[in-house]
């Protein structure tokens, strides 16, 4: 296995995971915020962040590249401000990969929340506890099932990232090169070898996730039974 | 004399299955009194209770807890469900599936105290059920986990929406029983909706009879169901499950609240009100009651 396989697939599972971690940080809230909210333009933030899901990558893809333009207003701010490009950079296609993969977090925390009925909350709060306790210690316990198929499909769809990475990162060996865009390249070369184990781990490692998913989702139906 | 009264005035238009229903509820409670909440479904009565305890605010109105406002909308005023801290029990119960039946009643408590929370459990009777979650349970083993839970926070405030209805009639009682000592304890103050006339005679100080949204009645039991007319001696109360009618009389069969079943006659302008569902009470005079050695 040569150096560029393993770097390229380091820097994929690296934003894979890093975009895992962020979108579940705000995930977390966000999904709460979802479920609950009584807010009157709530239906737009919906559609906005099921946007990626319907949106062709290369759209969104566009767009964050032009946000990061040093000609407008945010890539001038961030340049002058910070001095940070990120167009063509890690951070870069990591900022991209949250927006892209927002909806995988946020659905399934604001359906799990949502199907738990009302009076867990509110028996709850009757009986003193603040919205934080009640957050952490009844309703994210109860909702593990779709805690873990949030962070397995956030995971398994930034691993398959492909057009959004490539509008805004490139193909930068070593820096935001990920698997998905290198078989892209190893099929034009016509390396079929290294695109197949590319192939291979993508396939691989996709498949035990969801796996995974499926089957915690077995054994915790029993809880929905209340 | 102000402070040992709790003062509700509200008001609010709710949406149930039978249309539009203007709940407007108006009462001044005596601290430390165990009332019942009595009426159709529908008529508002758990939605009072969740006015009280604060999970629903109401359009307008003003609740008074002693010296504490509550609610006062015109102020702006509303304290939340957990600066209230009254012990809610929930008609579905809202045990936490996550928690075992010991942690439900932990996670209650102020301060943990285990000792305080074994004597809960075993008064209710699940210290064999200890270690399960709630969707192991049985409804009635449900309903007792919730009742205990409601107790373990020490509630000044008990809201009870019909605590009792999925037990058997032995377990009704034990924790009828239960809800008194419970209620007695602490001076709280318990609002229970029941449906249940037994029930209402054995624990009420006062019944607020609710209907479409109205209070339609308020006062002891026996002022507000019997109207004082009856000066029986020995009376039960139950519901006409069966009329029969014979050759020259009609036959009752009353299920009364403890399971017996009683079998009365009776002629065809007595049963002209009656009909089979009817809440009734058997009452028998005093010349007349026929004592039995058993």
């Amino acid at each position: 296995m040569d150096i560029a396989f393993i770097e390229t697939l380091w820097v994929t599972f690296k934003l894979a995971s890093l975009t895992t971690l962020i979108l579940l940080l705000l995930g977390l809230p966000f999904g709460y915020f979802l479920a609950y909210s009584q807010f009157r333009m709530k239906p737009v933030i919906e559609a906005l962040v099921s946007m990626p899901l319907v949106l062709p990558p290369s759209v969104l893809g566009y767009y964050i590249l032009v946000a990061y333009s040093p000609k407008y207003w945010f890539g001038e701010a961030l340049s002058r401000l910070f001095n940070v490009k990120l167009a063509f950079s890690f951070e870069g296609i990591l900022i991209a990969s949250v927006l892209f993969s927002l909806p995988f977090m946020v659905q399934p925390l604001q359906n799990g929340l949502r199907s738990l009925p009302d009076s867990l909350r509110e028996a709850s709060y009757t009986l003193g506890k603040s919205k934080t306790t009640t957050f952490f210690r009844v309703l994210l316990p109860n909702i593990k099932s779709s805690l873990i198929t949030a962070l397995a499909l956030t995971f398994a769809h930034s691993i398959g990232e492909f057009g959004v990475v490539l509008m805004v990162g490139g193909s930068i060996p070593g820096k935001t090169r990920v698997a998905s865009i290198a078989i892209y390249d190893e099929v034009q070369s016509l390396n079929f070898s290294i695109a197949n184990q590319y192939a291979l781990v993508l396939f691989s490692v996709s498949f035990i996730l969801l796996i995974l998913i499926y089957a915690i989702n077995k054994k915790h139906e029993a809880w929905r039974i209340m | 004399m102000e402070n040992n009264v709790i003062e509700i005035d509200v008001a609010k238009e709710l949406i149930s299955a039978n249309g539009r229903l203007n709940l407007h509820i108006r009462a001044t409670l005596n601290l430390g009194e165990l009332v019942v909440l009595f009426g159709d479904s529908g008529a508002g009565k758990t939605t009072l209770l969740r006015i009280i305890s604060g999970l629903t605010t109401p359009d307008e109105g003003f609740i008074k807890a002693g010296n504490t406002v509550w609610l006062d909308t015109k102020a702006k005023i509303n304290r939340t469900p957990q600066e209230r801290n009254t012990g809610f029990m929930f008609q579905d119960y809202a045990l936490f599936p996550n928690m075992t039946v010991f942690e439900n009643i932990t996670y209650a408590q102020k301060e943990k105290d285990r000792q305080r929370a074994n004597e809960l459990i075993e008064k209710f009777g699940l210290t064999e059920l200890t270690k399960q979650k709630p969707a192991k349970l049985s409804g009635g083993q449900k309903q007792r986990v919730a009742l205990a839970r409601a107790l373990a926070c020490e509630p000044r405030f008990l809201l009870l929406d019909e605590p009792l209805s999925a037990l058997d009639i032995k377990m009704r009682i034990i924790l009828q029983n239960e809800i008194l000592k419970a209620h007695n304890l602490n001076g709280t103050t318990t609002l229970m909706v029941s449906h249940d006339l037994t029930e209402v005679f054995r624990l009420a100080h006062q019944v607020m009879k609710i209907e479409n949204g109205q209070i339609t009645g308020f006062g002891e039991p026996d002022t507000l169901f019997l109207n004082n007319q009856i000066s029986g001696k020995v009376q039960i109360t139950g519901h006409i499950v069966k009329i029969e009618k014979q050759d020259t009389f009609y036959l009752l069969t009353v299920i009364t609240g403890m399971n017996q079943v009683i079998k009365i006659t009776a002629f065809q302008n007595d049963i002209e009100n009656l009909k089979e569902g009817d809440q009734v009470i058997v009452f028998s005079k005093a010349f007349n009651p026929i004592i039995m050695k058993l």
